[in-house]
C-alpha cells in the first residue's frame, strides 16, 4: 500500500531532454562507446584536418587569384605538375567523402525511420561515395597532360 | 498578460544551439551533395582539354557563380561552427559560455564573409550586368 501511494505522489519526472546533460545541442551527443564513438571521434579529427584542406582549397580556388574563371585544362595541368597539390587534392577527396558520407548517415538516422528504407538510402550513399572515391583517385594519380601535347606547357 | 518567454530559446522551445545545429546540418548536406557533382566534373580533366574546358565553361555563368558564393559560405560556416562544436565537446566546461561562443562563431563567419562577398560579388556583377566595380 505504501509503495503504491509513493508512486502516485512521486513528482513527475521531466521528459528526457533533447539537449543532453550539458544543456546545449551544438553537435551530436557523444556516443557511449563502440563503433559510434569511433565515428564521432573521426568526425572531429577529420574536421580539424578539413579545416585546413577544405577551407584552404575554397580560398585558393574560389576566392583568391581570379577565382574559378582561370580554371581550365591548362590550369589543372600546371597545378597537378606538383605532387604537393595532387596529394592535397587526394587527401581532400578522401577525407571530405568519408566525413560527408558519415554525416549523411547520421542525418539519415534521424529522418529515415523504416529499417529497410534506412538501409537502402545508406547503401546508395556508400556506393556513390565509393565509386567517386575510385574515380577521383584514378584521375588524380593517372592524369598526364603530355597525352595532349601543345595544350599545356 | 506578460509575454511568456521559453527558458530554452525562441524556436519551438528548441534548446540552445538549435539554430546553429540546423545550419550545420543544412550546410553539411549541401556541401556533400555539391561534392558528388564536383568529383565528377573534375574527373573529366582525365578525358582531355576539349571535354574539360567545356565543363568549366559552366562556371562562366553568373547564376552558377552565385551558387558558388553560397557554397563558399556553406563551407566556411560549417568549418567555423565545427570549431565551436569541438571546443564544447572537448572542453565541456566551456558550455557555461555557450552564448558567447555562439556570438563569436557568428561574428567570425560574418566578418570573413565580408571580403569574400566583395571579391566574388564583383565578378558576379561583371558577368551578370557588365558592371566593372
Amino acid at each position: 500500500m505504501a509503495a503504491r501511494t509513493d508512486t502516485r505522489i512521486a513528482p513527475e519526472q521531466p521528459p528526457p531532454s533533447p539537449r543532453g546533460v550539458l544543456g546545449y545541442r551544438a553537435g551530436r551527443e557523444r556516443p557511449a562507446g563502440g563503433w559510434e564513438l569511433w565515428t564521432w571521434l573521426f568526425m572531429r579529427i577529420s574536421g580539424i584536418v578539413l579545416l585546413f584542406l577544405a577551407v584552404g582549397h575554397v580560398l585558393i580556388m574560389h576566392v583568391g587569384g581570379e577565382g574559378v574563371s582561370r580554371v581550365n585544362f591548362a590550369f589543372v595541368a600546371t597545378r597537378w605538375s606538383s605532387p604537393f597539390w595532387r596529394t592535397w587534392d587526394w587527401a581532400l577527396l578522401s577525407l571530405a567523402l568519408l566525413h560527408g558520407i558519415n554525416g549523411l548517415r547520421v542525418v539519415v538516422q534521424d529522418y529515415v525511420r523504416p529499417v529497410a528504407w534506412r538501409f537502402a538510402v545508406n547503401m546508395l550513399f556508400y556506393v556513390v561515395g565509393f565509386v567517386l572515391f575510385v574515380l577521383g583517385t584514378v584521375v588524380v594519380f593517372t592524369f598526364a597532360p603530355s597525352r595532349w601535347p601543345g595544350v599545356a606547357r | 498578460m506578460a509575454k511568456r518567454k521559453s527558458d530554452v530559446g525562441t524556436l519551438y522551445k528548441g534548446s540552445p544551439g538549435q539554430w546553429s545545429w540546423m545550419a550545420h546540418r543544412i550546410t553539411g548536406v549541401a556541401v556533400i551533395l555539391f561534392l558528388f557533382a564536383h568529383v565528377i566534373d573534375t574527373a573529366v580533366v582525365g578525358w582531355g582539354p576539349n571535354a574539360y574546358n567545356r565543363v568549366t565553361a559552366v562556371y562562366h555563368n553568373w547564376v552558377v557563380r552565385l551558387l558558388e558564393l553560397g557554397l563558399v559560405a556553406a563551407v566556411l560556416y560549417h568549418a567555423i561552427n565545427g570549431v565551436k562544436i569541438m571546443i564544447l565537446d572537448f572542453w565541456p566546461s566551456t558550455a557555461r559560455h555557450f552564448k558567447v561562443l555562439s556570438i563569436l562563431t557568428s561574428a567570425v563567419f560574418v566578418l570573413s564573409m565580408v571580403p569574400i562577398v566583395w571579391i566574388m560579388g564583383r565578378d558576379i556583377l561583371d558577368l551578370a550586368f557588365r558592371w566593372n566595380l
